[in-house]
């Protein structure tokens, strides 16, 4: 059984997020690009997986520009196999929908048990892609997973909900599980491992290979914006904490109608 | 004919209140697109849903009975067949674990589009253009449809509940047939909390690495009993052990959209804000005075937390006795 991990890279947390002047998009200037956190769960359990001898072969695949490889090269890193990138700039701007699309055009011909993935993308937080690309290939799909059970070709996936219930999902493979936090603790790249993935084989695809392209779209973005700054608000440092605890109790309930 | 569909999600056999916050949106564009607000629900024991969904604006309800379990592919399979069916120009569900899981497949299936977790919309002339975070809310965009309907899953406790008022709305029977799906949930474990999960809490109470242990969380909570809360914490507290990582409020843990959020030694880390930030009041309990979650507060009170909360909690009680 193979594992396919999709890997999105996606700015860093801690990226200030600035518009461009016309508000078409983000400012892509001076952003430090790192894997989707999400997909790193999704690789370490595929890597889990194989080493628990589960699985043969982790191959890792992304969609986006050139500086996507650096993702894919993590991954790698990480211990994947081999890497699939879907790069062209027919698929610039494609929404959840193309995206889905050309995945599934170069999943065809890749023999695999187990898709991984994350539960959403920390960039468009869209928690989309996942779901279009199991309906596209028809394949079960298990959404926000935190733990993994195999056996045989039997999936056994526990997906969190509200109020930190658990669902536990059986299917039979081919599956696509979602990951989410708590999952596992995703390992670091070794320093070998890194000069290793230098050396694993990328294979290149094109819009036209995996028959998808921005005019798949089902969405357009229209415009950005940025949220209303908070103003600043009524700190109480002065007095007896007692009064000023009643202070705030008071403000919530009259001014804020919080209470 | 350009109505709108909302799926209702349920509770048990009750509606959720994200599904009145969707029928009231729904009653909006209807109005644009010169439709009928049309709902559908799929559980099991239902009843008496058409006067339920019909006070907040639904003019008919679609009701498959007798489906116990949620399953992707089955809730999709019925969907998709009532949309092909009436031909709704846009569609509505909760951004909710169900509707998240659920609306992308569906979109897919129908080879249209979606906007996730949106947090508010406007009508073009009779085009439905939604609002959604992106960046956990450092950013919005706004997104048209190029393919119909338009689908789109609605953060809870963000859109306004209008008229409760509306007369019942006529039931139509849906085939509770979930066209053979490959996964089956097998077992629900139930939840630790028995409090409302903290993407629909109206209040929530949250504790940071500055509780130091997980006992010290039984403040919150007395907090949170007297003023009708959740309780949600940092990473910092979650990875410490202190909480479970289902009370995580986050970057990578849960957004949440609170009219109230006390938060307690949370020092305010920009992955804590891009959670909590679009709390309607935000309460910050801190010893230090220099902690960014001063910046986004609209109450703050300096101070230790093992005093400050207490004190909170029985004023609080006084105030709501
Ligand atoms: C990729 C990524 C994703 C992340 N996702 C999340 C996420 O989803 N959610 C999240 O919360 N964090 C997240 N983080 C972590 C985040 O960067 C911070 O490390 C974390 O939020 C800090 O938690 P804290 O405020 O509880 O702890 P600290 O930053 O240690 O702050 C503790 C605070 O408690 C105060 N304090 C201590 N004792 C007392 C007392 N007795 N009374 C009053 N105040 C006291 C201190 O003054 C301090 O301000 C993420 C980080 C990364 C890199
Ligand atoms: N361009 C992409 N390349 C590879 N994987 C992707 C891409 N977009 C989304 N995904 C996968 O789908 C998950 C959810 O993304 P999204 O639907 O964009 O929030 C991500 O965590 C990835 O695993």
């Amino acid at each position: 059984m193979n594992i396919v991990v999709l890997c999105k890279q996606v700015p860093d947390t801690e990226s200030k997020i600035k518009l461009l002047g016309d508000n078409s998009n983000y400012d892509q200037e001076g952003i430090k690009w790192v894997l989707n956190v999400y997909d790193e769960y999704a690789v370490e359990e595929a890597l889990k997986t194989r080493e628990a001898g589960k699985a043969a072969k982790v191959t890792v695949l992304g969609l986006g520009p050139k500086r996507c490889e650096e993702a894919l090269r993590t991954a790698l890193a990480m211990g994947a196999d081999d890497a699939i990138h879907v790069e062209d700039p027919a698929l610039d701007g494609a929404d959840a929908f193309a995206v889905a699309k050309a995945l599934a055009g170069a999943l065809k011909g890749v023999d695999y048990g187990v898709i991984l993935c994350g539960k959403v993308a920390v960039d468009d937080d869209m928690g989309a892609v996942p779901q279009m690309l199991a309906e596209l290939l028809g394949i079960a799909q298990v959404t926000v997973v935190s733990k993994v059970e195999i056996e045989g070709d039997t999936v056994k996936a526990y997906r969190d909900v509200e109020g930190g219930a658990k669902e536990i999902v059986q299917a039979k493979m081919p599956v696509l599980l979602a990951a989410t936090k708590g999952l596992n603790e995703p390992r670091y790249a070794s320093l070998p491992g890194i000069m290793k993935a230098k050396r694993k084989p990328l294979v290149k695809k094109t819009a036209a290979d995996v028959g998808s392209s921005a005019a798949e779209n089902k969405t357009k973005v229209a415009g950005w914006s940025l949220p209303a700054a908070r103003l600043a608000g009524k700190v109480f440092k002065e007095g007896e904490l007692a009064d000023r605890v009643a202070q705030v109790v008071k403000l919530l309930r009259e001014e804020a109608k919080a209470l | 004919m350009s109505n709108v569909l909302v799926f209702a999600e349920l509770r048990g056999a009750e509606p959720k209140k994200v599904s009145f916050e969707m029928l009231s949106a729904a009653k909006q564009i209807a109005a644009a697109t010169g439709g009928q607000v049309i709902a559908a629900a799929i559980g099991d024991g239902l009843s008496g849903l058409g006067a339920k969904l019909g006070a907040y604006g639904a003019t008919k309800v679609f009701v498959a009975n007798g489906v116990a379990k949620y399953s992707t592919e089955g809730f999709a399979h019925i969907l998709a067949g009532l949309i092909k069916q009436e031909n709704p120009a846009v569609v509505l569900l909760g951004a909710t674990a169900q509707g998240k899981d659920l609306a992308p497949r569906l979109a897919a299936k129908l080879g249209v589009g979606l906007a996730s977790d949106i947090v508010g919309f406007r009508m073009d002339g009779n085009k439905f253009v939604a609002k959604r975070p992106v960046f956990a809310g450092k950013a919005f965009t706004e997104v048209t449809f190029l393919a119909a309907p338009a689908i789109a899953t609605v953060r809870p406790n963000v859109l306004p509940i209008g008229e409760t008022n509306g007369a019942a709305a006529a039931e139509a029977v849906l085939a509770a047939d979930l066209g053979g799906p490959k996964a089956q949930i097998i077992e629900i474990v139930a939840g630790v909390s028995k409090r409302l999960d903290l993407t629909e809490a109206d209040r929530i109470v949250s504790g940071g690495r500055g509780i130091k242990d997980k006992t010290n969380f039984k403040i919150l909570e007395e907090l949170a009993d007297v003023i009708g809360a959740s309780v949600g914490a940092s990473r910092a507290a979650v990875d410490a052990g202190y909480a479970d990582v289902s009370m995580q409020v986050g970057q990578t843990g849960k957004t949440v959209n609170p009219t109230l959020y006390v938060a307690c030694g949370i020092s305010g880390a920009i992955q804590h804000l891009a959670g909590m930030r679009t709390s309607k009041v935000i309460v910050a309990i801190n010893k230090d005075p220099e902690a960014p979650i001063f910046q986004v507060a609209d109450y703050g009170i300096i101070g230790d937390l093992f005093e400050a909360v207490p004190l909170m909690t029985a004023e609080a009680k006084k105030l709501l006795a």
